[in-house]
């Protein structure tokens, strides 16, 4: 056992034995670097907060005294005469799923150690995130405008708006946060710091921290749009 | 890409050279773990002086007035959120999670140093506004630590107005601060433990306080999210939970909220949390008991499944707190089922305490002490937790003084008789000194038997039914003269043990600069954290190399070993064979 302990070989086992063995050695028992195992475990914890908020919020629309407005008549948008339902935020999800894509595909570049590309990948996702903030910006101004605020609005029960801009702008938070991390980053592949190290590892964790964001936005979007 | 692990790689560390590098905006685990626990304690005293105020109240209601009504519930919400949040939860994770981490897993420091540091100052600044509350006007918030809406927010409640704004604050900002550090601990436990030290290797201590850190980075999102809400309730008017009411004689904006929510979200935190403080307190007993049995731990393995099961099950029992609040009867049957079942897992860990002292060679030294008194008082508060788990015993007691010493038992006591214990325990190895041994023992006789004495006769008012966040008792007709009298031996017990506290603060400051020296390993331990090669360890902990771990930490009385105890870092041929398979 004690030989055993000490060897340092990587030596992978497949299926659970190989489970059972990585949690039991010693040293470490993922075998990932430091940095994305802590991302993982944040995530991990974001996930409770996030779905705390979704299941706060089915909690009070399943409770409320008044009836709850119309999802698809209330995020409405009329262009060019037309009256579509839930166009603005199919696109905003749409850009965002993109944004996910241009984001694997850095990761991609940098395992190839492709500075320049990864560098412009990376602000591509940075880019696609400001324009969902821009965009969801629009669709609050819209609906104060309209009188939607936290404490009531015009189509019915009050928590729409409380949840709404509860929700809507912890996650736009989450966005503006992973725009400027991205942008960091990039900045620093760019600058070839990571060509020194010889390792792209922030890349990859920027990455896990963007597409959680998006998996997030999808839940919101199917539970609150299309509830 | 080969991965390599931290034991194989050159760590860099920081390179402290001024003084305020060194001890104030410090990277190393210890001194961060050093802030963490005197900012810790120095919050606890205060909390302490506020239950005197309350047992001076309520003991000799007519003789001391020093603290009106709205000022009582003030002083209860502070002396509770203080105790669970500020202080036990800040030194057991903060505090001795990062001093012993490292150390009894081998590694150099945290992870990332660097967020280690912050999670303090953060800490810091939950701590600081948390205090400010007492200077606002209106006060710090009264609505008693579970922050009950809607009264929480409501005009007649003290502190609804800034009070509860700044403990709202505070508590997100001790929530950020906590994942900050949390984030450290389990990623240092799982991907930077030595060589040789396998998770099922690790000390008890280390396994307590990693579940509880766990727990915590999924139980505290749950608080967030409630005091985000309940902010939003108080400062922009939503009502998430707050229903159509009448206050002060007016119909107030809020509409259709629902109050109950709340309930479920705080408990959803609330119950882990009692884990959050209990699980290190457990692990770190276990190894105090087995180094001064000199006997391994009984059961290692069915140990660390006792705690990662208690861990998991602490998720689905929270609405054991609720059965007064009109739950569906269904589901005070299957929180009350879970909540009993989480009762084995618990009864086997204080089997196994048993077991192991059974036939110890017991050396009654100060630490020990308290470990022991931590079993009597954990199976005492662990027994009346069943009687309040079942809802029927439950409706009558709930919100009286039974809860009250339920909980003081369970989650205050014990946990602090741990935590003294575990100081006493590794004050050598922190300051390099021997504590005073007879001020320590005056210390522990005082506080063990004068706790007892505040809440054992709590039990019996509780069944009276004297209801708990009480101002006063006068004129209230099922409540005997006997009780009012108790109420004033309890409150000199409090002050008695309040004041014995003095003995350990001047015990802990002589020593600190006139203590015996201590040898590096006082206690002949054979876990890696008295193995370092300077007594206190130094920035970097270990010398040029890491240590090498080849058994666990209970190689105790081992037979046919020169000494009575085989560290673990000692390799297998240099003495008898190794125990642990
Ligand atoms: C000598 C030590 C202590 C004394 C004398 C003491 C005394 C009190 C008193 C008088 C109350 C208010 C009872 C009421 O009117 O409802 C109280 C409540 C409470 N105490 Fe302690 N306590 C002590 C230590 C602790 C510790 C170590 C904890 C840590 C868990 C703790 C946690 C609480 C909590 C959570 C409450 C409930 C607050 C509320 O109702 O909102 N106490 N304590
Ligand atoms: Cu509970």
């Amino acid at each position: 056992m004690a030989e055993q302990a000490l060897s340092n070989e990587n030596t992978l086992t497949e299926g659970f034995a190989g489970i059972a063995e990585d949690w039991s050695a010693d040293k470490q028992a993922f075998h990932v670097p430091w940095g994305k195992a802590m991302m993982w475990i944040f995530l991990l914890s974001d996930t409770f907060i996030f779905s705390c908020f979704l299941t706060g919020y089915m909690h009070v629309r399943m409770n409320t005294t008044v009836a709850w407005p119309f999802p698809s008549e209330v995020f409405a948008l009329t262009v060019f005469g037309a009256h579509i339902p839930l166009i603005l935020i199919a696109i905003m999800t749409f850009i965002l799923i993109s944004s996910s894509g241009t984001m694997a595909m850095a990761v991609n570049f940098g395992y190839r150690k492709n500075r320049k590309v990864t560098a412009a990948l990376m602000a591509a996702t940075a880019l696609f995130g400001l324009s969902f903030v821009g965009m969801q910006a629009f669709e609050w101004t819209k609906l104060i405008e309209e009188g939607v605020r936290p404490w009531g609005n015009p189509f019915g029960a009050a928590q729409f708006g409380s949840a709404f801009f509860m929700i809507t702008g912890f996650h736009g938070l989450h966005v503006s946060i992973g725009v400027i991390y991205l942008s960091v980053v990039a900045f620093k592949v760019y600058r070839g710091d990571f060509d020194r190290a010889d390792n792209y590892e922030a890349v990859e964790i920027a990455g896990l921290y963007w597409h959680f964001v998006d998996l997030v936005w999808v839940f919101i979007f199917a539970f609150f749009y299309l509830w | 890409m080969a991965y390599v692990a931290l034991a194989d790689r050159e760590q860099e560390l920081s390179h402290p050279h001024s003084f305020l590098t060194k001890y104030i905006w410090s990277q190393d685990h210890k001194v961060i773990a050093i802030q963490y626990g005197l900012t810790a304690i120095a919050v606890g005293v205060v909390a302490l002086i506020l239950s005197v105020m309350m047992r001076l109240q309520l003991g000799f209601p007519d003789t001391f007035s020093l603290i009106h009504p709205s000022e009582y519930y003030q002083f209860v919400t502070m002396h509770g959120m203080i105790m669970v949040i500020y202080l036990l939860t800040a030194l057991f994770l903060g505090g001795f999670g990062n001093y012993l981490i490292p150390l009894m897993v081998g590694a150099r420091d945290m992870v990332f140093p660097y967020l280690n540091m912050l999670s303090y100052w953060f800490y810091l600044v939950s701590v600081i506004i948390l205090m400010s509350s007492f200077f606002v006007t209106g006060g710090p918030t009264g609505a008693g630590w579970t922050l009950y809406p809607p009264q929480a927010i409501m005009q007649g409640t003290p502190g609804a107005d800034a009070g509860i704004i700044l403990m709202l604050v505070s508590l997100a900002v001790f929530i950020i601060a906590f994942t900050m550090g949390g984030l450290n601990y389990v990623t240092t436990v799982l991907q930077a433990r030595t060589r040789g030290m396998t998770l099922m290797r690790m000390p008890l201590s280390v396994w307590g306080i990693f579940t509880a850190t766990v727990l915590g980075l999924l139980a505290f999102p749950a608080l967030l999210v409630s005091a985000i809400m309940m902010a939003f309730d108080k400062i922009l008017g939503t009502s998430f939970f707050m229903p159509a009411i009448i206050s002060l004689g007016e119909q107030t904006e809020y509409m259709g909220g629902s109050p109950v929510l709340f309930q479920h979200l705080f408990w959803f935190f609330g119950h882990p949390e009692v884990y959050i403080v209990a699980l290190p307190a457990f692990g770190i007993v276990s190894d105090l008991l087995s180094t001064h049995a000199r006997k391994n731990i009984f059961g290692y393995r069915m140990m660390v499944w006792a705690i990662v099961g208690i861990g998991g099950l602490s998720f689905i029992v929270w609405a054991h707190h609720m059965y007064v609040s009109g739950m569906n009867p269904y589901f005070g049957f299957f929180f009350a089922t879970t909540t009993l079942i989480i009762a084995v897992p618990t009864a086997i860990k204080v089997y196994n305490w048993v077991l192991t002292l059974w036939q110890g060679d017991i050396h009654l030294t100060v630490p020990m002490l308290f470990a022991i008194a931590f079993i009597f008082t954990f199976i005492h508060g662990g027994l009346t937790g069943i009687f309040l788990g079942n809802v029927v015993v439950d409706l009558p007691l709930s919100d009286t003084y039974f809860v009250i010493a339920h909980f003081h038992m369970v989650m205050g006591v014990s946990p602090i008789l741990v935590v003294f214990g575990a100081i006493y325990h590794w004050y050598p190895k922190m300051t390099g000194r021997m504590y005073n041994e007879r001020l320590g023992q005056a210390h522990f006789w005082m506080t063990f038997l004068g706790t007892y004495s505040i809440y054992l006769p709590m039990h019996y008012l509780g069944f009276l039914g004297v209801p708990r966040r009480y101002y006063a008792y006068e004129g209230i007709e099922f409540i005997p003269q006997s009780a009012i009298e108790l109420n004033a031996a309890i409150t000199i017990a409090a002050i008695i043990v309040a004041l014995t506290q003095i003995i350990f603060f001047v015990n802990m400051t002589w020593s600190l600069f006139k203590g015996k020296k201590a040898d590096p390993n006082p206690w002949g331990s054979a876990s890696l954290e008295w193995q370092t090669p300077d007594t206190p360890p130094i920035h970097g902990n270990w010398g040029p190399e890491l240590p090498t771990v080849y058994r666990w930490a209970y190689d105790y009385s081992v037979p046919g070993a020169d000494k009575d105890f085989i560290s673990q870092d000692t390799a297998p041929s240099d003495t008898a064979p190794e125990t642990n398979t």
